[in-house]
């Protein structure tokens, strides 16, 4: 095709940009074009481990959107009803109307087994990439001053995370769930002179009690997730203030950022990320059947269930459970449970520390300075055998939250595999973490970190750089 | 110039590669729209958003990663704290408030206490929540004399029972669910040998055994009797108790034996409570 021309044969006049015509548009009504261009012009480095927190961010979007069709048609009450959908084996079953509603959504909401599904799949991607995110800050230093703040954010996050997820499939009283809320309770029991009234108060009375779901619900539908909400949105605004960290490479050193405008390539790959995200979730909840609260049936205070598995999330408590031994503990006559201490006491200690990473740190290496560019794994090898040691106890811990279908799996008793596991428990994260300290010597040693002298050659070669200016 | 004509040609036919995904981005929805409207259930429902999605994925990225900018841009970073002046002026700016006040100390101190107070006067209504607990963790639902009843509310007789079999009974007349569940007990036939071997024969009626039901650990109902073994298992975590020993825990992290319900025969056979638990059943808490 010829240049267009008008029928005069002179070149038309270039057509104004949809861009063009927006911009003009908003800019006459909030002056914001100064601003916008520094926000596109904004440069965002390139890794895929980089990518993890975004995945945190699309799966919330997915849990949101699709929380709230459920919200529409789930009826959080512990009144009793009986089933009349169309799932045969339960009707005209006494139930409560919140598993009711649940199984309706199920079976006789359209597309609602769907929602169900994609939301239940989302929550487990939505933790595990904050896991993912974690590892990723913890093996590569980023948690380092100034980014130590976005860190405790992030901490916070992992929590609410946890407990949104424990309120969110607490909510549908299927038996499984139901099992769950029943241990939860004997968790705010077992904490020594608070435990009974804090239990009571949180059920409304004694267990099973008529409160609870409903009290859940708001918890999870509206107070965690706008402080979820409130929290992501900080974090970014932090994120973009500080800019992001980068490994060191030809080019990136501490006081600069080398990588992709947000406009328009960045902007473009990570709306792909959501739309990725969006599809894997949605092809999960299509074809994997997840949480089929109709197998289980209604919560019964007197029914027993076996093979019982909770979230993944979950799983290192459930495992910690298992392992425990046996005992309590008696001091000056108040009786501390056998429970306190995989349930309570070891989460309150794992958060702390958690917490209270980036100043542990600090008091070790006596390094106040800010860092903008990451660490190797291999440049520390003591923090990432450390990381590498605490990682491993708590798989184990996860594992033995599914000790008695491994063992049946393995033609092992019950019994030998608890043995077995609270040795694995001591002894796998040291000889983990001191292998991959070694490990990450020998490669340190292989290949050294390169030196400020390399650095400032590279620099002074001539690579092409284009230069964005910074007053973002 | 042959170089710009390539890179017009090969990006335009990127841009059409582009232009078709976002048009099966538009399949997708409809097909989403269609398997909606004629109920084809989750499989379509799920499978036609997956291709809207991900045609968008595709489209989105390959946009992105050929057609877009690819060069790396580097951009200075400032540092984050501000200039000496600067927070020298935040200084003052705060100072211009308190200089004015004569009585700095007293009216921050009075301020301050005035918000922990207000903030604890709201802590009160969160009373509200529940009541205290009284007798419930302590005391359950069987008194002296009450029968014991299956699931369907029918009496037990002791040779009801077969030798070696487990049955879950509830105190008669008792409905509340939190009632029955702190009150289901297990009642076990053990059968004449293994009594006479058990280190509790006294606590036997008829060769029945009657305990708590509700593991001493985490709650959970201890659903599995073993018979060859004589224990009882609580499925949630696995702890196993040994009911000719007075139902000891043996295994798992359960700590406390289950607590034993007294039995006696009424006048009609049927097995009665002698009165209620011994202790408190379930999971511990401090001042148990």
């Amino acid at each position: 095709m010829g240049r267009r021309t008008d029928d005069e044969g002179r070149p038309r006049r270039r057509r104004r940009t949809l861009s063009g015509r927006l911009v003009r548009g908003i800019d006459d009504r909030l002056g914001a074009a100064s601003f916008t261009s520094k926000v596109l012009g904004k440069v965002f480095p390139d890794h895929f481990s980089f990518l993890f927190g975004e995945v945190v961010l699309y799966s919330f979007i997915v849990l949101v959107a699709t929380g709230v069709y459920l919200s529409l048609f789930f009826d959080p009450s512990s009144h009793k009803v009986l089933y009349h959908g169309s799932y045969v084996p339960l009707q005209g079953q006494s139930m409560s109307a919140a598993y009711a509603s649940a199984v309706d959504l199920s079976f006789d909401v359209r597309a609602g087994l769907l929602f169900r599904q994609v939301h239940h799949w989302a929550a487990l991607v939505f933790m595990a990439a904050i896991v993912a995110h974690v590892a990723r800050l913890f093996f590569t230093g980023a948690f380092r001053k100034p980014r130590d703040l976005n860190w405790y954010l992030g901490s916070t996050l992992l929590l609410l995370g946890l407990a949104n997820g424990f309120a969110g499939y607490s909510l549908l009283d299927d038996l499984l769930s139901g099992t769950g809320l029943r241990i939860m309770w004997s968790v705010i029991l077992s904490i020594p002179f608070v435990g009974p009234s804090l239990a009571f108060f949180a059920f409304g009375g004694a267990f099973p009690g008529e409160q609870i779901i409903s009290r859940l619900f708001i918890v999870h539908v509206l107070i965690v997730p706008a402080a979820i909400a409130a929290i992501i949105g900080a974090h970014l605004a932090i994120v973009w203030r500080q800019k992001h960290t980068q490994f060191r490479g030809p080019r990136a050193t501490e006081d600069n950022v080398v990588g992709s405008r947000l406009w328009p390539a960045y902007a473009a790959r990570s709306i792909a990320l959501l739309f990725g995200v969006a599809t894997v979730l949605v092809l999960l909840g299509a074809f994997i059947q997840i949480n089929p609260i109709w197998l289980y049936g209604p919560y019964d205070p007197t029914a027993a269930t076996t093979a019982a598995q909770p979230d993944w999330y979950m799983g290192w408590l459930e495992g910690a459970l298992r392992l425990m031994p046996p005992g309590h503990a008696v001091i000056f006559g108040v009786t501390i449970p056998n429970l306190f201490f995989p349930a309570v006491l070891l989460p309150g200690v794992s958060f702390v520390l958690l917490y209270a990473w980036p100043v542990i740190e600090r008091r070790i290496t006596k390094d106040r300075d800010c860092h903008n560019l990451l660490d190797r794994p291999r440049d520390r090898p003591w923090r990432t055998g450390l990381g590498a040691g605490v990682f491993t106890f708590y798989t184990v811990l996860f594992v033995a939250g599914g000790n008695d279908v491994l063992a049946s799996e393995l033609g092992l008793s019950v019994n030998a595999m608890v043995i077995a596991l609270r040795v694995i428990l001591i002894v796998l994260p040291v000889l983990v973490g001191l292998g991959v300290w070694k490990w990450c010597r020998d490669l340190r040693r292989a290949d050294p970190p390169p030196d400020p002298e390399t650095d400032a050659a590279l620099e002074r070669s001539d690579v092409p750089v284009t230069v964005g200016d910074d007053t973002s | 110039m042959s170089t710009d004509r390539e890179r017009t040609q090969s990006s335009s036919s990127i841009e059409y590669f582009v232009a078709g995904c976002f048009g099966a981005a538009i399949a997708g929805a409809a097909g989403f729209a269609a398997s909606y409207w004629m109920d084809l259930g989750i499989r379509y429902e799920g499978l036609s958003a997956a291709v809207a999605l991900g045609a968008l994925t595709l489209g989105l990225g390959v946009w992105a990663n050929t057609t877009l900018e690819r060069v790396d841009v580097v951009q200075e970073r400032e540092p984050l704290g501000s200039t000496h002046d600067e927070r020298r002026d935040v200084i003052e700016g705060f100072e211009r408030g308190e200089r004015r006040m004569q009585r700095r100390r007293l009216l921050a101190g009075m301020a301050g206490s005035s918000l922990v107070a207000a903030a604890l006067a709201a802590l009160f209504p969160l009373r509200s929540l529940g009541p205290r607990p009284d007798h419930e963790l302590s005391r359950t639902a069987w008194r002296r004399g009450t029968r014991l009843v299956d699931d369907d509310g029918k009496p037990i007789r002791p040779d009801d029972l077969e030798v070696g079999t487990a049955l879950t009974v509830y105190p008669e007349g008792v409905t509340d669910p939190a009632q029955r569940a702190a009150a289901q007990t297990v009642l076990i036939d053990l059968g004449a040998a293994a009594t006479a071997a058990s280190t509790r024969p006294d606590w036997a009626v008829d060769h029945c055994i009657a305990f708590s039901r509700v593991c001493t650990h985490a709650g959970c109902p201890v659903g599995v009797y073993q018979p060859e073994t004589r224990q009882l298992m609580c499925p949630c975590h696995q702890s196993l108790f040994d009911v000719t020993d007075g139902a000891k825990p043996v295994f798992g992290p359960a700590s406390r034996p289950l607590p034993h319900l007294p039995l006696g025969v009424d006048d009609d056979g049927n097995l009665v409570a002698r009165g209620d638990f011994g202790e408190p059943v379930g999971p511990g808490f401090w001042n148990r």
